[in-house]
């Protein structure tokens, strides 16, 4: 354990709002729009703790637990990732297992507190959301494990930093299959388009949104931050692959990860301003095409 | 169509309520199913009370295909054989005539209030009713289907965006929809009833409120039919006044939904940019009028306001940036291949159901049905102007997108084309007093489809009855078909693809 790598997760803590920030920014700037501040998302938390929270009656402890347990999990799950060249707080055989079910056990918080509620929207919203997880779920499984195939290690650190520019020179076509994957995993897990319109008012069309739609006040912070953490978390791994700069130098490993967020965010944002989002049926075909080419990635590797 | 049965009549035109034939209603029935498999359509069907115990039922038979209007009447008491079975564009009409007149169409397959108000005839009811039950809108038993996989979804009246209420009850499996079935009249301010009477001062004011939306397609109709009844004929610089409000006020709602449209599916270029075009052309309708929605330019006799010299040219300049604006941000979504597979086979409607259901608008042309008053009933300048019909034979949400980008440019055309010629000697024409015991019937293509107007008048001149038929009356039932079979995702989008009226509905 190395404790300089609390920067990882104090960066996440600090950072992750930002995104999102950037992201409205650059739509901004496509649709000819002055655009909400960059540090509106962190305006947005702090106003939801400040306030009260309603709660129907016909919820019970789960719909209390849910966002807690989701945000707790999130946070929980920062310790196990690595950035910009520091290894994560925790590392062990087998922990990128580990951060895939923290991930999962927020998921499912939240699902359960939606269904907690017996309202149809957020019962439907509940159905798709576990359908697309679970169609994610083996994209970004195989892809880390032809990650650790590639770089001979279990544990997620050593994975990320066992790839550099020399990797990208003879084994390119894996990494960019990967990284194409686990971009389409991103997406789909943090609802965006073209999964998910995280800007719509229609709950019908939802799928993330719709299932938080009877949480309010410090609840909904504890969500609203946890899915600019979840952002966060899955952005990192993937610039881990896409941007593995280790020169050794720390200061300068952080601002290259950090530059590659910023530039993940942008790309983000202009997917979301040059495309429209799929028919929610067609949604399947994109996760298995992204689960196909994990596997592609897999069997390239291990040749 | 036999002389004895019915009266032909062209839009606007003044006829004695005496040569309105009175049929036996079996004949009357027969009239109107005969007439509507041959391609008729029903544009009005309604009742007027002759005394306590008897209701004239009037209808008004539209022929495309010819311009004419056929009008006849038929006198009932408490009950009649329903005609919806067998002609299903007359379902929606026969509610509203159970429910205002305690009439009951015997055998009608789904016989609901509409409105939620009680009858017009005290202490009658078509549905068995008290006097003192109180009446709540969406309090009444919806279709159903039961099954272990089946899930209720019951939508509004209250919804997320800035929109008026109304109420959806979706029948799913899963994602699949089986049945919508729409609940309305949360808008119901009996603007009908409080017409009698008139015309006076609110008249006009009750008009522009019908359909915010539609201001000027319902204040066009209405004045066409205060302007027939005087035998009163308008300055052509006030016809072709009229008209560029008409057509500005449909290329504002046009260009709207078609923003609203990529915003549904999360486009934002055209969103983004549609909703400032709209506040352009909203913006020119106040030019000339002072408000954007075009309160109080058409008037009785003309229009309220004249278009000067320097405002024409100012007019003339934004309207063509608007128009280079408009055909950037819409040809975006024609080329943006995400954005046409979410439009195509969405929401089909097949040209038979559309025709069957009497649909108007654009919906209509959507199916590829011609249909458009400006070409079939023209009236006022669109006698001497045309507008080409714009039509798309897939039904679909693209279908009805792309009809609504046709008609912008046709309008766009259109308008400058007026502007070019406008006619000199704006004189508002001094009324007279209505002509007593006539009947008019006034056609409008209003943005969102035919707007008709009947009016009745008594031996005072004034008017006995009034009826107005938003295009929303006709379409409504078109959504609900158009979601059957479909992805519960995709209602909002194909709700929008229709943007139909609520307040114009309820009245």
């Amino acid at each position: 354990m190395n404790l300089i790598s609390i920067t990882n997760s104090v960066l996440a803590v600090l950072l992750a709002p930002l995104m999102f920030g950037i992201i409205n920014r650059t739509k901004a700037i496509f649709a000819g729009r002055t655009g909400q501040p960059l540090l509106q998302t962190y305006y947005d938390i702090s106003k939801l703790f400040k306030k009260g929270a309603v709660y129907s009656s016909t919820t019970t402890w789960v719909f209390l637990a849910g966002p807690l347990v989701g945000f707790a999990a999130v946070i929980a799950a920062t310790v196990f990732i690595p950035f910009g060249g520091l290894p994560a707080l925790f590392a062990f055989k087998g922990d990128f297992v580990v951060l895939a079910y923290f991930l999962g056990l927020a998921r499912f918080m939240t699902v359960l507190s939606a269904l907690d509620t017996g309202s149809s929207f957020e019962g439907m919203g509940a159905s798709r959301e576990v359908t697309f997880s679970a169609l994610a779920e083996p994209a970004f499984l195989i892809g880390l494990a032809a990650v650790a195939k590639y770089t001979g290690h279990i544990s997620l650190s050593p994975m990320l930093t066992g790839i550099d520019s020399v990797s990208w020179g003879h084994a390119a076509p894996a990494l960019a299959l990967i990284s194409l994957a686990f971009f389409v995993v991103l997406l789909s897990e943090n609802c965006r388009i073209p999964v998910d319109d995280p800007n719509t008012h229609l709950e019908l069309t939802m799928i993330h949104e719709v299932m938080v739609l009877d949480h309010s006040g410090p609840d909904f912070a504890f969500i609203l931050y946890g899915a600019t953490l979840k952002l966060w978390l899955l952005g990192s791994i993937l610039i881990g692959i896409i941007v593995p700069v280790h020169s050794g130098i720390l200061l300068l490993d952080i601002v290259s990860s950090l530059l590659g967020m910023l530039a993940l965010a942008v790309v983000i944002g202009i997917i979301e301003s040059i495309m429209a989002r799929l028919r929610l049926l067609h949604v399947p075909q994109l996760l298995l095409g992204a689960t196909a080419l994990s596997i592609l990635a897999l069997v390239l590797v291990s040749r | 169509m036999s002389k004895l049965q019915s009266l032909q009549i062209y839009n606007c035109e003044v006829s004695e309520l005496s040569k309105i034939p009175v049929i036996p209603i079996s004949d009357f029935r027969d009239w109107i199913i005969k007439a509507a498999q041959s391609g008729c359509r029903i544009s009005a069907l309604f009742g007027k009370p002759l005394d306590k115990n008897r209701v004239r039922l009037f209808a008004v038979l539209a022929n495309d295909e010819a311009g004419t209007l056929f009008l006849s009447s038929a006198d009932v008491e408490e009950s009649y054989p329903s005609l919806t079975a067998e002609c299903p564009q007359a379902h929606w009409f026969e509610r509203e005539i159970a429910e205002q007149w305690a009439i009951t169409p015997v055998g009608h397959p789904w016989l609901k209030p509409i409105r939620f108000h009680s009858s017009c005839r005290k202490g009658q009811d078509a549905f068995g009713r008290k006097p003192e039950d109180k009446i709540i809108p969406g309090i009444t038993n919806f279709f159903q289907l039961t099954g272990e996989e089946i899930h209720e979804v019951a939508v509004g009246p209250v919804h997320a965006g800035i929109i008026e209420p109304g109420h959806f009850r979706f029948q799913c499996n899963g994602e699949d929809v089986f049945n919508l079935e729409i609940s309305l009249g949360y808008q119901h301010r009996g603007i009908e009833v409080a017409l009698i009477g008139g015309p006076n001062k609110r008249t006009i004011h009750y008009m522009e409120t019908a359909a915010g939306d539609t201001t000027i397609g319902h204040a066009a109709a209405y004045c066409q039919i205060f302007e027939a009844l005087c035998d009163c004929n308008v300055s052509a610089r006030a016809q072709s006044l009229r008209a560029i409000a008409l057509e500005l006020e449909r290329l504002a709602n046009h260009t709207g939904d078609l923003g609203a449209l990529a915003g549904d599916v999360g486009y934002l270029p055209t969103a983004s940019f549609c909703g400032r075009i709209r506040g352009d052309f909203l913006n020119m309708t106040a030019l000339i009028c002072g408000n954007r929605f075009g309160r109080g330019l058409i008037c009785p006799g003309g229009t309220g306001f004249d278009l000067e010299e320097k405002h024409l040219t100012e007019l003339k300049g934004r309207l063509a940036k608007a128009a280079k604006d408009i055909t950037v941000a819409v040809n975006l979504l024609w080329s943006t291949p995400s954005v046409v597979a979410r439009f195509e086979e969405t929401g089909t409607l097949t040209q038979k159901t559309c025709a069957d259901l009497g649909l108007v608008g654009v919906i209509a042309r959507a199916c590829g049905i011609d249909r458009d008053c400006r070409f079939n009933f023209p009236s006022g300048i669109y006698q001497f102007a045309q507008v080409p019909v714009s039509t798309w034979h897939t039904g679909d949400v693209f279908a009805r997108a792309y009809v609504r980008w046709l008609e912008i440019q046709k309008s766009l055309a259109f308008i400058n084309n007026q502007m070019e010629t406008l006619p000199q000697r704006h004189a508002a024409v001094p009324l007279d007093t209505l002509s007593p015991e006539k009947i008019v019937v006034s056609l409008v293509e209003g943005w969102r489809g035919e707007i008709c107007h009947v009016a009745l008048t008594g031996s005072d001149g004034r008017f006995s009855h009034y009826k107005i038929v938003d295009p929303s009356f006709h379409n409504w039932m078109g959504l609900s078909m158009a979601l059957r079979d479909q992805q519960i995702s995709d209602f909002p989008l194909c709700n929008k693809s229709f943007n139909l009226s609520y307040c114009g509905h309820d009245l």
